[in-house]
């Protein structure tokens, strides 16, 4: 065991794979020199030589491209994209290939292939560096999405989505890269893909969340506590294939859900849990579901980002009001 | 890299070796191909047009959806089937029915894919050919990353990927250009300039000389060549692959052809180009060409013509008779690939879907 954050477990996984197979290569922009713009990335060119980990040139779209062609003729890429606000210059690429050829030619080709990059607010960034767009991904047949919201899943997450013959999308938490720092096995782990957490057991709510606001939902947790509502607290880990069953099971229990998330409220993961309460549970459910979303508008600058974000007493403010319905 | 440095797209310059009544330009270009080779590659070009012709003819018989016909741009995919090796990867956009069938489609293949099934992509017999492209210039991109393969394994292959005119003017095809030229990679770049995309004409496209021309910002060689001349692109693919292969990076070939006939099936150009226009064009037909050429060597007449024709009009018919016979469609066709490790949830659609099916039969 050692004690890393998430940008240190994400390297780990990386060169874990690197080391253990050939056909894995790592590259987007300034991933080599520099490391990456969060230094995930750094000391694995130095390792691995500049064949297999690689700066490429500005160009998100041929970044992913590329990356089709090369899991066509049976590579295993694994690239960086800086923000999840510059992810869409790709888009066509993702939706219309990456989703798309396994299918297309009936399983002769497929794109073992990994989408990683940071999204999300509350580090006073620029313009177009605090979005999340996940439900943009999950809506996509033909890919998988998987958000990490700690050291150790970040690694074994990523390692089974290397391992994936499918297309993954890795979504990190950047707000929590070097925030939260944990014990993580050194050697190789793997979690599966598709199989969400519960974190902490309760009976009065059911909290659904994932990536940064785990942490926020853990915070709002212990003002809940003292005002003696119990919640049981689920880590969606995947964002598709959502794990219906963790969440089925923990509503029947406990009879109320809410939903934490970073992403606008309207069409989103929040919506969707929603729905699958509502067609799955809804006999259990003793409150409507509560969508904890940020507003449908553009992303603030940092001075107005404090209220578009969750809070842990904005959380609790619901959660309060939700039990008291 | 001669003819490269012969044929300036600065300039405007233009690879042709025979002319349109089939007479050879210049003797020092004439490549020396065998006879039977000659003979084959003609042949292989009149098969792919008389399937292209019958094509279309059961689209408007209603026995076939949407089709993109080739008609006049058979000389590019003609020579490619030459150049390409068993080894070499085919990137297509949608119009290079005689390359996909040189790489080892079938015609049931190919028909499967325009009567609306997937099985019509695997092309079984063809490991290395990529199915048709339809968002334009982003397969360009695919062939880049095949390319970055191939080196990063050490193997002697080479791409040929394939554009129109007006995929140039798509961000892919410059950073598939880009991503190719700076990481080296053995790809060959086609672009079949048919003079127009759907209705735009070239000058509405772009505003540069040609273009090959757009090759040079990327520092790879490019050539402007008659691609209604098979034995011009036949030199031009050949040298671009050995340049290619032996690890010096991209090349861009600008193929000027003319498509004759619509877009698709659904496309009208009666609605943007002139008969005159179309008439002009005509001259230049590359199987016209090709012919007039193997006649002069006594190589080919009428007779050998009308005979094969009718050989070919049966085996067209045999394939898309089988092609109309596959099995029909079933509902698991529509789950099976779209993972290689199917979610739990789509298992419960399928199965849901089952349910109304068996509910819909019952009450009949």
């Amino acid at each position: 065991m050692k004690v890393m954050n998430m940008v240190q477990a994400i390297n780990d996984a990386l060169d874990i794979k690197l080391a253990e197979d050939p056909n894995v290569v790592v590259f987007g922009e300034d991933v080599g020199t520099e490391g990456g713009v969060f230094r995930v990335t750094e000391g694995l060119q130095q390792k691995y030589g500049e064949a297999r980990v690689f700066d490429s040139p500005l160009a998100e779209s041929a970044i992913v491209g590329s990356a089709i062609g090369m899991a066509i003729a049976g590579l295993r890429p694994v690239v960086e994209l800086q923000f999840c606000g510059f992810v869409y210059p790709a888009f066509n690429q993702i939706i219309s290939h990456a989703a798309r050829i396994h299918n297309r030619t009936r399983g002769k080709f497929k794109t073992p292939m990994v989408i990683r990059f940071p999204y999300g607010g509350g580090i006073n960034a620029l313009e177009h560096h605090s979005e999340s767009m996940e439900a943009l991904y999950g809506h996509i047949p033909g890919i998988k999405v998987v958000i990490p919201s700690t050291p150790y899943d970040a690694k074994g997450l990523l390692i089974s989505a290397i391992e994936s013959d499918d297309t993954v999308i890795f979504m990190e938490p950047k707000r929590i890269y070097r925030a939260i720092k944990q014990e993580v096995n050194e050697e190789k782990i793997s979690i599966p893909i598709g199989k969400a957490k519960v974190l902490t057991e309760g009976t009065d709510i059911t909290v659904v969340a994932y990536g940064a606001m785990i942490r926020e939902v853990q915070k709002a947790m212990v003002m809940a506590k003292q005002a003696n509502i119990s919640i049981e607290l689920i880590d969606l880990r995947t964002i598709y294939p959502i794990d219906k069953e963790t969440i089925i099971k923990s509503i029947q229990k406990t009879g109320r859900v809410a939903i934490v998330t970073e992403e606008p409220k309207s069409f989103g993961l929040a919506a969707e849990i929603t729905s699958i309460a509502t067609e799955e549970a809804f006999l259990y459910l003793e409150a409507p579901p509560k969508r904890i979303a940020a507003f449908d508008t553009i992303v603030p600058l940092p001075r107005g980002e404090h209220f578009y974000m969750q809070s842990p007493e904005k959380i609790f403010y619901e959660l309060e009001r939700l039990i008291k319905f | 890299m001669n003819l490269f440095e012969q044929y300036n797209p600065l300039e405007d310059q233009i690879l042709k070796v025979i002319d349109n009544n089939g007479k050879v330009i210049d003797k020092k270009l004439m490549p020396a191909l065998e006879d039977h080779f000659l003979i084959q590659a003609y042949r292989e070009m009149l098969f792919a047009r008389t399937a292209d012709y019958m094509a279309v003819s059961y689209q408007r018989q209603g026995r076939m959806y949407t089709y993109p016909p080739n008609l006049g741009q058979e000389a590019i995919s003609g020579a490619l089937g030459k150049v390409m090796r068993e080894e070499d990867w085919l990137v297509p956009a949608f119009r290079e029915l005689g390359a996909w069938l040189a790489k080892g489609a079938t015609l049931k293949e190919v028909f499967m894919y325009y009567m609306g099934y997937e099985d019509g992509s695997i092309f079984k017999n063809a490991p290395k050919l990529l199915p048709v492209s339809v968002p334009i210039a982003s397969q360009l991109l695919h062939a880049t990353g095949i390319g970055y393969a191939i080196q990063y394994k050490n193997e002697k292959e080479v791409v040929f990927a394939i554009v129109g005119d007006g995929g140039t003017s798509e961000g892919d095809f410059h950073e598939a250009l880009n991503f190719a030229s700076v990481w080296k990679v053995p790809v060959v770049f086609i672009v079949q300039n048919n003079q127009f995309a759907i209705s735009v004409p070239v000058k509405k496209q772009m505003n540069s000389v040609n273009i090959a021309v757009k090759s040079f910002a990327y520092g790879m060689p490019g050539i402007k060549v008659d691609g209604n001349d098979f034995f011009a692109m036949y030199l031009a693919l050949k040298e671009a692959a050995e340049y290619a292969e032996a690890g010096n990076g991209p090349v861009l070939i600008e193929a000027l052809t003319y498509r004759q006939g619509a877009h698709t099936t659904s496309d009208d150009p009666t609605k943007y180009r002139t008969s005159e226009e179309e008439q002009q064009w005509q001259l230049t037909d590359p199987l016209t060409r090709f012919n007039k050429y193997l006649k002069s060597k006594k190589l080919w007449d009428d007779k050998m013509e009308q005979e094969i024709i009718e050989q070919f009009k049966l085996e067209v018919d045999k394939q898309f008779e089988e092609a109309e016979n596959v099995p029909p469609y079933k509902l698991e066709d529509v789950f099976k690939y779209t993972y290689v490790d199917m979610p739990e949830d789509l298992k419960v659609q399928q199965m849901e879907y089952e349910n109304f099916l068996k509910w819909k039969g019952a009450r009949q």
